[in-house]
């Protein structure tokens, strides 16, 4: 059941990967943006470089969350999961692990090569990696709620911003943390086993909250 | 094998749409929900799947209330309603290998196939569902109905925009269904001459 759902919404997004890539893009350009803006002032390019890109991952990652069960909502396969002989539980972390391989991964995979635009020394590069690996899919947990709720209102997209943001400044703040230790040559592991600590929490209790609040929503 | 719905009520909003609905449904049995627009069947249908909760009264499957039975109940029921559950994007030879896959069967390439052939969807099981007409959809959808082979059939309006040969089969689908000791419960205005063990008629007034 778990590897169907996974199989399929991969399979999805396969066939309209303009979708996946206008993420992508959308982060490359967002975080591109700001050396162009500010000009070739190394110093401060480096300081603010750690909250652009994590914001701009923030934000991308809000782009996909509409369609997570929007799509499968309106064409009635979510009615179908639903009536799956599995717990709901499962197929929600499913369809969380296909997003974050289609919209997160990506972002963190390609983040060392903007982080280069804003002069950042290699190991903070390899920080920025780990701790948008670790930070990624909580975004995708705690926004799979923000999803299932909204799903059915009229202007959903801007109600997940409202509901989903906020909750994502423990994850802004300790990811860009711990790239902020690295380049000030503080320890980074308090930062990163705080975002591990986050994902680990997330992992247990979002999809149960999903579940429960896709239940509601398909009454 | 038995389906029992005890003094059912339902709400949507501040408008009561039924109250003391109550029938029982043993192996072999046909049960038609009838009623004007906005009288309730859809409303009733999804409380005997479970995707909604009665305001007053309940539901037993084999005895036991399907609240008490939790997913265990899914395993012996199908649904099909209003909405197709068909991914645009996918072809009726994937939409029907993942719904089955779902479901536990996981059937093989050439079980689909030649359930898709039955359906009279042969030729057409590689296209994109977007790409088929409303009719071919629901019949793709319908083909869900045979590869999963659960005893309950949950089935909400599915004779619109089939043509009289796909109702005809549909029919006789349901009998074959019936006759093989499954259940049915259909919402249809359609005139429904199924052989049954037994045949029970619904009317929610409005």
């Amino acid at each position: 059941m778990f590897s169907w759902i996974v199989w399929r919404d991969l399979k999805l997004a396969w066939r309209r990967r303009a979708d996946v890539l206008a993420t992508l893009f959308f982060f490359v350009i967002v975080v591109s943006l700001f050396p162009l803006g500010i000009g070739p002032e190394t110093q401060l390019l480096r300081k603010i470089a750690p909250g652009v890109v994590w914001v701009a991952a923030l934000l991308a990652s809000m782009l996909s969350l509409g369609r997570l069960f929007a799509n499968d909502y309106d064409d009635g396969t979510l009615e179908q999961i639903l009536l799956t002989p599995q717990p709901l539980y499962l197929a929600v972390l499913g369809k969380v692990l296909a997003l974050w391989i289609v919209s997160g991964l990506p972002l963190a995979l390609i983040s060392p090569v903007l982080g280069v635009q804003f002069g950042l020394p290699r190991n903070a590069l390899l920080v920025l990696l780990a701790s948008l690996l670790l930070g990624t899919p909580v975004l995708a947990l705690i926004g799979s709620i923000g999803a299932s709720l909204t799903l059915g209102l009229r202007s959903s997209g801007v109600m997940i911003s409202l509901l989903v943001l906020p909750l994502y400044i423990p994850v802004l703040i300790f990811g860009a943390g711990a790239v902020d230790a690295s380049i000030s040559g503080v320890g980074v592991q308090a930062s990163l086993s705080l975002l591990g600590a986050l994902l680990a929490v997330s992992l247990v209790f979002s999809p149960w909250a999903t579940a429960a609040a896709l239940r509601i929503s398909l009454e | 094998m038995m389906l029992e719905a005890n003094a059912l009520g339902c709400v949507r909003g501040d408008r009561r749409l039924f109250s003391q609905v109550s029938f029982q449904l043993g192996a072999g049995s046909l049960l038609q929900v009838q009623g004007p627009n906005g009288s309730g069947k859809t409303s009733l249908l999804r409380m005997i799947c479970g995707l909604l909760q009665p305001a007053e009264g309940e539901i037993r499957w084999q005895g036991k209330t399907i609240q008490s039975i939790g997913e265990d109940y899914f395993a012996d029921l199908a649904y099909v309603g209003h909405r197709n559950g068909l991914k645009e994007e996918l072809s009726s030879m994937e939409n029907l290998s993942i719904s089955s896959g779902l479901a536990g069967f996981a059937a093989g390439r050439e079980e689909c196939a030649t359930i898709l052939q039955s359906m009279g969807l042969a030729g057409r099981e590689h296209l994109p569902a977007r790409l088929l007409s409303e009719g071919q959809r629901r019949r793709s959808s319908l083909a869900r109905l045979l590869v999963t082979r659960k005893p309950l059939w949950l089935l909400d309006e599915v004779f619109t925009s089939l043509d009289s040969a796909a109702v005809g089969m549909l029919k006789k689908l349901i009998g074959d269904h019936l006759s093989g000791g499954g259940i049915a419960v259909v919402a249809t205005h359609q005139e429904l001459d199924i052989r049954a063990g037994s045949f029970q008629r619904l009317e929610l007034a409005s």
